[in-house]
């Protein structure tokens, strides 16, 4: 494959490293790590989820983990997109106002509930709801859902995408690309943590 | 979709169904192309697949790398521990379906089903001994948003015996997880 691996390259990871080596040993898990990489950044077809709702939602969602290189490779990529500058400095404002500390919500109803964690419901602000339009707000407002407080979602959410013009095929892979950069921003964190640590 | 949803309202080792929220695709109208994104055919039984697979190149693709996280044991973490990672993490999140599968490939593979009940049951808090602590302690600390995974849980983890090899099987094995949990969340409900 052409493109260099992603987490490899966001973690820091030389080739003929340590953590090389190690990765090497799931070499199944490494390359398909990619491939799901590839396949939601550089889909055959785009016709569902553009390339440029893509890389917003990207930006936005690890931007809500916080400044890392993660954040700064998909806030440069939606910067790359074309009118991808404006929308990237709009989506830089919404990770402030979102930002916050997860996972949080509530159960079903019953033991669970003395569980419950009540925090932030975001929701775009009306200020940049016309120039980010109806298809990528929706997306937004459960983005951070997802990132935050999953155990949240219900079926009325996946109704509100629906009407804001998103597919059950464009839903199918929204949520694996928020849920694929939830595993991704992990990986790398961990990685470069455990590359840290003297032995 | 279904009329007749029993959702849980507390964390199971119980077989659970899980009920889509979105239209799943139709058996019939599955191609070859979709069954290369289901990898194992069977998949086609099951609804969370066969609605996964409306984006069949990402599914392919998610579901070899969690298979190799999980099942390639030739080397690193013993499978139980991967599956404690895997069930913990659902525990934090609070995917109950999730952590239903996970927990009882857990009590599977360790023989210790009270202990992975206690885990399901108290919460990610249950002292399971110092190496499935250390365990769930990273696991945890990899699903918090800002991720609070740090150098202490790399020295807890090593402590507990864990090479870097297998802090790797750890990381990867709890890093899935936040993408599973999201999935099965969100898309859908578990039913009894």
């Amino acid at each position: 494959m052409s493109t260099k691996d992603i987490i490899d390259t966001l973690a820091g990871i030389e080739p003929g490293s340590a953590l090389d080596a190690i990765r090497a040993r799931r070499l199944q898990a490494r390359e398909n790590a990619q491939k799901s990489y590839l396949a939601l950044f550089e889909p055959i077809d785009a016709s569902d989820f553009s390339l440029a709702e893509r890389a917003a939602v990207a930006a936005f969602v690890t931007g809500l983990h916080g400044e890392s290189p993660v954040a700064s490779f998909y806030r440069e990529k939606l910067a790359a997109t074309t009118d991808g500058a404006a929308l990237a400095e709009a989506i830089q404002v919404e990770i402030e106002r979102g930002q916050t500390s997860g996972p949080y919500g509530a159960f079903p109803a019953g033991p669970l509930s003395i569980e419950n964690k009540a925090g932030l419901i975001y929701r775009v602000s009306a200020e940049r709801k016309p120039g980010l339009g109806a298809r990528l707000v929706a997306v937004l407002e459960h983005a951070h859902l997802l990132v935050f407080r999953p155990r949240d979602a219900a079926s009325a959410d996946m109704k509100a995408l629906l009407a804001a013009g998103w597919s059950a095929s464009g839903i199918v892979t929204f949520s694996q690309l928020v849920a694929f950069l939830s595993f991704q921003v992990r990986v790398v964190s961990g990685l470069r943590t455990l590359a840290a640590a003297k032995a | 979709m279904s009329a007749t949803v029993n959702p849980p309202v507390v964390f199971t080792q119980d077989e659970l169904g899980w009920v889509s929220w979105i239209d799943p695709l139709p058996e019939t109208e599955l191609t070859e192309r979709h069954f290369a994104g289901l990898v194992d055919r069977a998949r086609a039984k099951s609804e969370y697949f066969r609605l996964l697979v409306r984006d069949p190149d990402v599914l392919e693709a998610r579901t070899r790398t969690d298979k190799d996280i999980f099942y390639n044991v030739a080397d690193g973490l013993p499978r139980a521990e991967r599956e404690l990672a895997a069930a913990a993490t659902s525990r934090y999140n609070g995917c109950i379906y999730c952590a239903s599968v996970h927990a009882r490939f857990a009590s599977t593979y360790s023989k210790r089903r009270d202990d992975v009940q206690r885990l399901l049951d108290e919460g990610v808090g249950a002292d399971l001994g110092q190496r499935w602590n250390a365990v769930v302690k990273a696991s945890v600390a990899l699903a918090e948003t800002p991720i609070a995974f740090g150098p202490d849980n790399i020295q807890e983890l090593r402590q507990a015996g864990l090479d870097d090899a297998e802090i790797v099987d750890v990381i990867n094995g709890a890093s899935f997880f936040n993408w599973a949990n999201r999935l099965m969340l969100s898309l859908g409900e578990p039913s009894k």
